[in-house]
């Protein structure tokens, strides 16, 4: 009787580990186009801007948009997950509501900066119990948030506006690092962005934000809890949003009820334009920096041209309409192309 | 086989009928309005009786109500248009510069331009999204930055103030008619077209499937690109006739004109009863909704809850609309579902 396991007398297919070279996966994507639009950018900026090379542009640019980097960060996970969250301009007002008031009735700076910190989390847990355990669509109940914290915010101050906070405070939000020109802030910057990446890459948890922007179904059948991580991201929103809230009343030295009106439409345009797919499961937290970093150079480099704020407004609205227009159009040719060769190899084989 | 769903009604058309109204998202809302009039009322008479109020009522929210109608057809279709502040002051904006550099220009001459413009912008708006298969979100949050970019740079710091266009326009924003006033009467105008279309026309019909399942839409035959870039244009067409309405009835128009107002219709549709993801509500519910809104508004300082509030309230509001229409979709599909066990 012949022995069933015959030796493998025909050489077997070798796969390659990935897909495309290395070059294609790194320069080929959407993160790189961002990276090297900032840098064109920079560059550009560098030589044709007045005083663009000066010290105090870095200084600027970094304190301007610190709340942003800030807030992209959450942001880049929820809408990982199909989500969004429209609130997180209305939570920094009301953090910076709740540490005006706070340090008007006498508390300590930090310690209210904590309780505002709390009250974030608090706004973000509503915000992901709503969506993730009442299951309502996240964009209508964003929206009734961001009427409602603005709301609380507008009216526990009403048309006042806190002003005297002490030196040691504000000197601290503008103060740099150092004798560089980079201002403080962004070293809890660094540090939050190196703990996002950590969790977006290198956890379980992170690979579940993926799984569930791909398909929250079949994430849950993997074992993925879509419910405490949907939860967990808007908390997360809400304390950094809160946290960049306490920056923002520091650094202006003014804690009104209508600070940050409007944020939330710029951190999600800049997390877009890095990227991020608004259907959810793809992005990356280095294209939403570039993304940021680009809106906030192009904003810094104009103003110092002498471009007035609607026309920077305008690019911004191009941008955003030409990165997604873009990606749409590209998946487009892809299917085309796909189709094509799949038309070809049935004609091979007849 | 005793299936209770599909036996039919023992009622009699009359009862049928008015079982349907008298349980509809739309009369529960329209009660909550006259509610809040009433305990408006109560506090202070002059709240409805006194000779302006009956007017200022019925006026000031048909600019919202507009826009709630329009974004109401857009959010059934399984979209939304974030750009609808931007679009109105760029109409209210254009029919201040028609006025100034053209005077003498017909009235009837300005509103159909503000009316196209509107269109237009709508038409950019549905174009993106219907030929793109771009989310809807992210393309009215680019247009409407690019909108109110273009409106400030073409505005600059100048505004059009109430002694540059003619007194017969002006007149339009306070005049009346029979006591309702001509801006409501467009306002009703408009929502019964738009109210009949969507109801019994194949276009509107149309609409509703492509907003319940775009996908089945699309296998079913239905011509969805062209739907839904007929939802932005007359979303848009409506926005740009607000805006004319705008600079009828506020006279002064500067180029930060209805900034954050596409919010306010957008929870004015939410709690008018329209789904977030389409396929059922009704202009009707969105319009009642935007009247609610804006009497809230102006009803809570009498009520003693200081101004400061009202954002609160409005927030409020929209996330109980939201919980209470899904505590009643999941109560419902758990009947259908005992029900459909039974057998």
């Amino acid at each position: 009787m012949t022995s069933l396991i015959t030796p493998q007398s025909t050489k077997t297919r070798e796969y390659a580990a990935f897909g495309s070279p290395l070059w294609k996966r790194v320069l080929l994507t959407r993160e790189f186009a961002v990276i090297a639009l900032l840098l064109i950018v920079v560059f550009y900026s560098r030589s044709e801007v007045p005083n663009f090379d000066g010290p105090l542009t870095v200084t600027y640019l970094f304190l301007d948009i610190a709340p942003l980097l800030l807030i992209a960060l959450p942001m880049t996970l929820i809408i990982i997950t199909g989500e969004i969250d429209l609130s997180v301009a209305s939570v920094v007002g009301l953090s910076s509501v709740l540490v005006g008031v706070l340090h008007d009735g006498g508390m300590s700076l930090p310690l209210a900066a904590l309780i505002a910190i709390v009250a974030g989390i608090v706004c973000g847990t509503v915000n992901g119990f709503l969506v993730a355990y009442v299951g309502l669509p996240s964009l209508a109940v964003t929206i009734g948030t961001l009427a409602l914290y603005r709301g609380l915010a507008v009216g526990l101050l009403g048309t006042k506006a806190v002003t005297d906070f002490p030196e040691k405070w504000t000197d601290l939000a503008t103060d740099k690092i150092g004798a560089s020109s980079v201002p403080l802030v962004v070293i809890p910057f660094l540090i939050l962005a190196v703990l996002f990446a950590l969790l977006l890459h290198f956890t379980s948890f992170g690979r579940g934000v993926y799984d569930i922007g791909l398909n929250a179904e079949a994430a849950g059948f993997a074992g993925v809890n879509v419910a405490r991580t949907k939860l967990t991201l808007f908390a997360l929103a809400g304390a950094v949003s809160a946290f960049a809230g306490v920056y923002y009343t520091l650094r202006y030295g003014s804690s009104r009820g209508d600070n940050a009106n409007g944020l939330e439409l710029q951190v999600i345009a800049a997390v877009l334009l890095g990227g991020v797919s608004i259907f959810g499961g793809r992005g990356a937290l280095h294209g939403v920096i570039a993304g940021v970093l680009l809106i906030g150079v192009i904003s810094s480099a104009m103003r110092l041209d002498g471009v007035t704020a609607n026309v920077i407004n305008i690019i911004i609205g191009l941008l955003l309409v030409l990165s997604v227009v873009s990606t749409s159009f590209l998946a487009w040719v892809s299917e085309l192309r796909q189709k094509s060769g799949v038309r070809k190899r049935g004609q091979e084989t007849t | 086989m005793t299936d209770t769903l599909i036996a039919p009604s023992t009622k009699s058309p009359l009862e049928r009928a008015l079982s349907t109204v008298l349980k509809s998202r739309e009369t529960a809302i329209a009660l909550v309005l006259l509610a809040v009039i009433a305990a408006a009322t109560l506090k202070n008479e002059s709240f409805l009786f006194s000779s302006n109020s009956w007017r200022d009522l019925l006026l000031t929210p048909s600019i919202l109500v507009l826009l709630a109608v329009g974004q109401a057809v857009v959010i059934i279709t399984r979209n939304v248009d974030l750009s609808v502040g931007s679009t109105l002051a760029m109409s209210a904006y254009l029919t201040g510069r028609l006025f100034v550099d053209n005077p003498g220009i017909p009235i009837i001459v300005v509103f159909a331009a503000g009316i196209a413009c509107g269109a237009l912008l709508g038409l950019i708006n549905g174009l993106l999204v219907a030929f793109g298969k771009v989310p809807a979100l992210v393309i009215t949050l680019g247009t409407l930055y690019i909108y109110r970019g273009v409106v400030l740079s073409w505005a600059g710091s100048n505004r059009i103030n109430a002694s540059d266009m003619p007194q017969d326009f002006l007149a339009l924003g306070t005049r009346s008619i029979l006591s309702i006033p001509v801006l409501t009467l467009i306002a009703v105008f408009v929502l019964a077209v738009v109210g009949y279309y969507m109801r019994t026309a194949r276009g509107g019909r149309e609409m509703y499937a492509i907003g319940s399942d775009p996908d089945a839409a699309e296998l079913y035959g239905l011509k969805v690109t062209r739907r839904v870039t007929s939802a932005f244009v007359l979303c848009g067409a409506l926005a740009g006739l607000a805006g004319v309405l705008f600079a009828a009835r506020y006279g002064t128009v500067s180029s930060g004109a209805g900034t954050g107002i596409e919010l306010q219709a957008v929870g004015a549709v939410v709690i008018g009863g329209v789904a977030i993801f389409g396929g059922s509500g009704t202009v009707w519910g969105a319009a009642i909704g935007a009247m609610l809104l804006v009497t809230i508004n102006r009803a809570l300082p009498i009520l003693g809850i200081p101004d400061f509030w009202q954002r609160a309230v409005v927030g409020a509001l929209i996330i109980g609309a939201i919980v209470l229409d899904r505590v009643f979709s999941a109560r419902q599909s758990r009947k259908l579902i005992e029900a459909r066990d039974q057998e």
